[in-house]
């Protein structure tokens, strides 16, 4: 049973979502970003906010895995002036929707002026309301970016208890977990960190306040990640409770603060819940053994379409 | 004596959420006073399945009854405590927009559960007319339980929307794999142009080799004369014992002397028929049992 917290799946297919939920994820987050391409009008932007708490969350459901998501504006489009103040007025209306579970992802791409103010912005939002935050450190500078995104939580005022710092490396870690922060990893191939890797690290810092995910998008990037980095620190004698921490239970305490993801809701859904049409996780109904299996498989092994 | 929608659903909540209820009666209070913005209305969407819950409202039959009575056609069974209370903000709020401005607003920027609590509160809410373009986006709607909202125990299709929409409403609920049988006023609003859709759709499900819901059945029944469909009711006689049972409800309503004949050879679910046994509503139910 796994937790996928950091997965853009409006970019996905629902080939994907069914390997997902083979490999045994019952629950995901979906962070608000930059979807590949920017964003000129507000409106494309609030129509894109109410598709990850609504639309997306059904797909989901259809696959038996429950959809969360993140709001924010993200570190790119920050830079469009225009375009993020009008962001920012909309934003705290899809804060307080059902599911949400954080600001995020928010933080620096190029570290401009602009980020930064938004940055603040929205950490000054996520304090108010009381939410986690998830935080998108950039792909470039990324030791110093990484640092001066904890400098400005702090500045702001936020409990790094609250905050996931994410896509982290063996360059970023150790001042993220000194710091009091939980560290975020993507296993994202080429870009981002490997599951091997991954495992080296989870040898050496154990699993307290680490937290994997697949952060798979519209890049070149694998919705599996957090069930074969599971099942790879397993080969390799990584103990259980480790990986339950850091592919389940880590997520769930610091997203959890929110009060918007329960265990409940996949340990104990109705069978069908007739208000958003949840089909409940064939795993836990059937007993089935959680299987990894190339997404599109079903596609190619298969000549007919009925 | 008839109570309006909106004290059965404070009565119903208030009673329902122990500490909370006090909370809530506040609020709505506030809401309606014309003195509150849109941001208060917005925060106390937001604030209520945190406050409330999202238990099933719990209704005896004796509130059901009240319901019929407060609104004719309205089914609260199987609403949300937190469905039934943004439904109720709705109705009390008084702001200085029109109704549909403010719902279009909502509906924009809804998550999943505030869409079908938006829409299962269409036959309550002031000016019903004036929501003819946002009920249309939830009809588009590809999410099942948001369009089912609007379909199913809710009598806002019936009394609002023109022979059109309420056929094409028809057709898509049967399309998505949709029950017919929660539909309001399906029988009175039965139409010869509907009959013919239904009708066509059901010889594409079958030159594709694919099943059509025996329920389809009950809105050619009135017109079978007019479409000629006695051959394909036949067919249907001929397929699962539900389908024959379709079939029969749909032949009992007709007159000419080949149903009395197709009927005749199917004497015992015909029997079943007349004494009252089976009917469109359970029909489906039969099945599952």
């Amino acid at each position: 049973m796994y937790i996928d917290p950091h997965a853009h799946m409006i970019s996905r297919t629902t080939d994907d979502y069914e390997a997902m939920a083979a490999a045994g994820i019952v629950a995901l987050i979906e962070p608000a970003f930059w979807v590949g391409q920017p964003r000129t009008f507000v409106g494309t932007y609030v129509d894109y906010l109410s598709t990850i708490v609504g639309w997306e969350r059904f797909r989901a459901g259809q696959f038996g895995i429950r959809h969360y998501c993140t709001v924010g504006l993200n570190s790119k489009e920050a830079n469009n002036e225009e375009l993020a103040e009008g962001v920012m007025e909309w934003l705290p209306r899809f804060a307080l929707k059902e599911g949400v579970v954080a600001i995020g992802e928010i933080g620096y791409d190029e570290q401009t002026a602009l980020e930064d103010k938004y940055f603040r912005a929205q950490l000054a939002l996520a304090r108010d309301l009381q939410l986690p935050v998830m935080v998108h450190t950039p792909h470039r500078d990324k030791k110093r970016g990484t640092s001066r995104s904890m400098d400005v939580c702090e500045e702001m005022g936020l409990d790094p208890s609250w905050v996931v710092i994410d896509h982290n490396n063996e360059e970023t870690v150790r001042e993220t977990l000194d710091r009091g922060y939980w560290a975020g990893f993507s296993i994202y191939p080429s870009t981002k960190m490997g599951n091997a890797r991954m495992v080296e690290l989870l040898k050496q810092y154990g699993g307290e306040r680490i937290i994997v995910d697949s952060a798979c998008d519209w890049g070149i990037s694998d919705c599996l990640g957090v069930a074969k980095t599971a099942q790879l620190a397993r080969q390799q004698g990584i103990d259980e409770a480790t990986i339950r921490k850091v592919t389940y239970a880590n997520a769930l305490e610091v997203y959890g603060k929110s009060g918007q993801i329960n265990e409940s809701d996949w340990l104990d859904p109705p069978g069908i819940d007739q208000r958003t049409l949840f089909e409940g996780n064939s795993i836990l109904r059937g007993g089935r053994e959680p299987r990894i299996e190339v997404p599109g498989k079903q596609r190619g092994d298969s000549l007919l379409i009925e | 004596m008839t109570t309006a929608p909106m004290n059965l659903l404070s009565e119903w909540i208030v009673r329902q959420a122990g500490e909370e209820g006090a909370w809530f009666a506040s609020r709505l209070h506030s809401l309606s006073s014309g003195a509150a913005s849109e941001q208060d209305l917005h925060i106390f969407l937001g604030l209520i399945p945190r406050k409330l819950g999202k238990q099933d409202l719990a209704l005896t039959s004796e509130d059901v009854r009240r319901a019929e009575l407060a609104h004719a056609g309205w089914r609260p069974q199987g609403w949300s405590i937190d469905g039934a209370a943004r439904v109720a903000a709705l109705i009390g709020y008084q702001g200085p927009r029109p109704f549909a401005d403010t719902f279009k607003d909502l509906r924009r920027t809804a998550d999943a559960g505030e869409l079908i609590a938006l829409y299962r509160g269409l036959p309550l809410y002031p000016e019903p007319e004036s929501l003819a373009f946002e009920v249309g986006e939830g009809l588009r709607s590809n999410m099942r339980a948001v369009f089912e909202a609007i379909a199913h125990d809710n009598p806002y299709a019936r009394d609002h929307f023109d022979e059109h929409r309420w056929n094409h409403m028809v057709l898509k609920a049967l399309f998505v794999g949709s029950r017919l049988s929660p539909v309001v006023g399906l029988d009175e609003r039965a139409n010869p142009e509907l009959a013919r859709i239904l009708l066509d759709y059901a010889h594409e499900r079958w030159a594709a080799g694919r099943a059509v819901s025996p329920e389809l059945w009950r809105c050619v029944g009135p017109f079978i004369d007019s479409l000629d469909a006695l051959d394909d009711l036949q067919r249907v006689m001929s397929g699962t014992e539900t389908e024959r049972k379709a079939a029969v409800l749909a032949l009992t309503v007709n007159q000419s002397p080949r149903a009395r004949s197709l009927l005749a050879a199917s004497p015992e679910v015909a029997r079943l028929v007349s004494e009252g046994h089976v009917d469109w509503n359970n029909l489906l139910q039969s099945e599952a049992a």
